[in-house]
């Protein structure tokens, strides 16, 4: 009896504090422990497509390859290499993604063997001509919004945290996104983005998670709808491998340079 | 020629490399149409012409990436210009990647630099100038090139054996000197000649914004000289390449929407030691009116402290441009510049715009015009050679 009112007591207290928490704190809370769910994954590889429609249902397709290595207390670095479409082949693009500060990028042209490093301030440009913008598949740091919980809501066959986060960089391409996350695995669901002028312009939505290393979960399937323009890109992820023992080195100028 | 020993160092390699990870064939086939707008200055020149040509590469690598081969061949036939017409090895070569050292043995392409006007620093490669008067078509060199990457930066150095003379248009070309040139009669003032093995050095590193490159190069000169003479009752010239040494610096700040870029060389073996520069910014607006259209504007002064004694005809310019990147499913661009003689007013423009087609098609248009060229300006030989390309490729 006893134990069980201590117990009573304890699960009062904490739905007290839980309630003390203001939805700004019960969102930042609820981003970071997704983001500490995906931490220390150490490096990965992945095969891209993207297939690119138009309103009219004209298709075009890009293959890209990508890896990925976890750098402790700051952003990723990640290298993009492209295979499609074939006047591009061997363009590659290296990112130092940083938590604050603005990101370093080098893009390689293979027909000159020329390292460019370009300006990261083309946040909400688009990626390849998709419907994704740089911003959308850069690296997503906690540090990059702030946050605000709204409530939970049914999705697909769980129960998700809907929670809206606002860019902290005003070069951002949006005023606002609503995410719902899953609540068992903390993995996004759906993202849905507002424009500068905060009319609804995007719709993200994953599907078909794999998991890795019995931790880490990643979305087969990424599905961009644009509202405005009726354009739509499918991303396809295939292939994913991690520990890699990629290092530092795979992620210079000299392996830029060297990328195919 | 060094290709042979070049050629029998890869099949070994190859041929060692049973367990290959990848192993692909890429490259394009390309059809191209030139009219120039203008009588050409002598009588022999061609008028419009139109001309074919191919890139195949091949890639093969091994032990998770750690080596690699990779082989470049090109190839143009043109309807006109026998010059123009030339078979060229751009790449056929060995990669070895360690943890701190890199080794690259074979034919390479190397491109140093960081200005869009011209490029005073990028020595390593001779210029393809029969491909285009632009000088970023390079011919393939042989090389051994050693990259040390350690924390104080990366260090290049090469051993560049089997000079590569430049390539010019033959006497019925266009764009070519007032008298051609009489590539076969190449003079050295090195008593080695071609054989001479030519040595570079290469330091590079990135501080925060900043991409800084400090160079030195030793051995013949990719740029020549020019001596007039007589053959069969013609003048021609007679390209000289002379020995030199040249220092160099190579710098872009990357500063938000601003890149800031700076080129100095400083040469000494061809006439009085020299000082050229090109400096200056490119500045971008993104997402021009809400649309994702990237403006680019880019200008650059071009400096020579041999004034009219400079073997290139930018000695005191000024480069102004505009790139327009339309960030469509046919990655469409559009890229146009005028260089602008300070002293004489003479004026090169330049267009060139490309979009995909499909998947796998490219069209390019490319324009390039001469106006109000001054008699001293050593452009004048390509007054009346204005021209516009239509360009169609097949990549593969």
């Amino acid at each position: 009896m006893q134990v069980n009112k201590i117990l009573l007591l304890i699960i009062l207290c904490y739905s007290t504090f839980a309630a003390a928490l203001t939805p700004e704190q019960q969102g930042l809370e609820i981003a970071m422990e997704s983001d500490r769910r995906d931490t220390g994954f150490g490096d990965s590889k992945a095969d891209l497509t993207m297939l690119l429609k138009n309103r009219q249902g004209e298709e075009s397709t890009r293959y890209i390859r990508l890896k990925t290595l976890e750098v402790s207390g700051d952003g990723d670095k990640s290298m993009s290499i492209f295979d499609q479409p074939r006047d591009v082949k061997g363009t590659a693009f290296l990112s130092f993604t940083h938590k604050t500060s603005s990101d370093d990028q080098w893009l390689f042209l293979p027909a000159l063997k020329r390292v460019k490093r370009i300006s990261s301030r083309n946040k909400s440009g688009s990626f390849m001509g998709s419907e994704f913008a740089y911003e959308d598949i850069s690296s997503q740091e906690v540090e990059k919004y702030t946050y605000k919980y709204i409530n939970d809501e049914a999705c697909g066959n769980s129960t998700c945290f809907v929670i809206e986060r606002f860019p902290v960089d005003e070069l951002s391409g949006y005023t606002r996104q609503v995410v719902w996350i899953n609540k068992e695995e903390y993995r996004p669901f759906k993202i849905v983005f507002y424009d500068r002028k905060n009319a609804l312009l995007k719709t993200l939505t994953y599907s078909d998670y794999q998991q890795y290393l019995n931790k880490y979960w990643r979305a087969d399937n990424m599905y961009m709808e644009n509202h405005q323009t009726g354009k739509t890109t499918l991303l396809t992820w295939k292939n994913y491998k991690f520990n890699n023992g990629l290092t530092s080195r795979d992620f210079d100028k000299n392996s830029l340079k060297r990328a195919r | 020629m060094l290709l042979r020993p070049a050629l029998m160092f890869f099949i070994l390699v190859y041929s060692m490399s049973v367990h290959a990870e990848k192993s692909e064939w890429s490259g394009y086939f390309s059809g191209e149409w030139r009219s120039f707008l203008h009588s050409p200055s002598d009588d022999e020149q061609h008028g419009d012409s139109s001309s074919l040509s191919a890139q195949a590469e091949y890639y093969r690598e091994w032990n998770n990436g750690k080596q690699s081969l990779r082989f470049t061949s090109f190839l143009r036939i043109d309807g006109r210009d026998s010059s123009r017409s030339h078979f060229d090895v751009r790449e056929l070569n060995w990669t070895t990647v360690h943890d701190k050292w890199e080794l690259t043995a074979g034919i390479g392409k190397v491109f140093w630099g960081v200005t869009e006007s011209q490029h005073l620093v990028d020595i390593i490669n001779q210029t393809d100038l029969v491909e285009s008067i632009d000088g970023e078509e390079k011919l393939g060199q042989l090389m051994l090139k050693l990259s040390l990457v350690r924390d104080w930066g990366n260090l290049d150095l090469f051993l560049l054996p089997g000079f590569r003379e430049r390539t010019f248009p033959s006497r019925v070309g266009r764009l070519r000197t007032s008298a051609a040139v009489a590539v076969n009669q190449a003079e050295y003032d090195s008593s080695q000649a071609r054989d001479h093995i030519d040595t570079a050095i290469r330091w590079s590193k990135s501080v925060g914004d900043w991409d800084i490159g400090l160079s030195h190069f030793s051995g013949t000169s990719r740029e020549p000289s020019f001596r007039v003479s007589q053959d069969k009752g013609r003048t021609v010239l007679i390209p000289v390449y002379t020995t030199i040494d040249q220092t160099a610096l190579d710098l872009q700040a990357t500063k938000d929407d601003w890149l800031w870029k700076l080129e100095i060389v400083s040469r000494s073996g061809q006439g009085d030691r020299y000082t050229a520069a090109t400096g200056g910014f490119e500045y971008t607006l993104y997402g021009i009116n809400e649309s994702s259209v990237d403006l680019g504007l880019i200008a650059e002064y071009l400096y020579d402290d041999r004034d009219n004694l400079a073997t290139t005809a930018f000695e005191n310019d000024v480069f102004l441009g505009a790139r327009l990147g339309f960030n469509d499913e046919a990655s469409s661009e559009l890229l146009a510049g005028v260089i602008i003689d300070v002293n004489d007013s003479s004026r090169v423009m330049s267009v060139e715009a490309s979009r995909r087609l499909g998947n796998n098609w490219k069209v390019s248009l490319e324009g390039r015009f001469f106006s109000n060229i001054a008699e001293l300006n050593s452009l004048s030989s390509f007054k009346n050679d204005d021209f516009v390309q239509l360009e169609l490729a097949w990549y593969f």
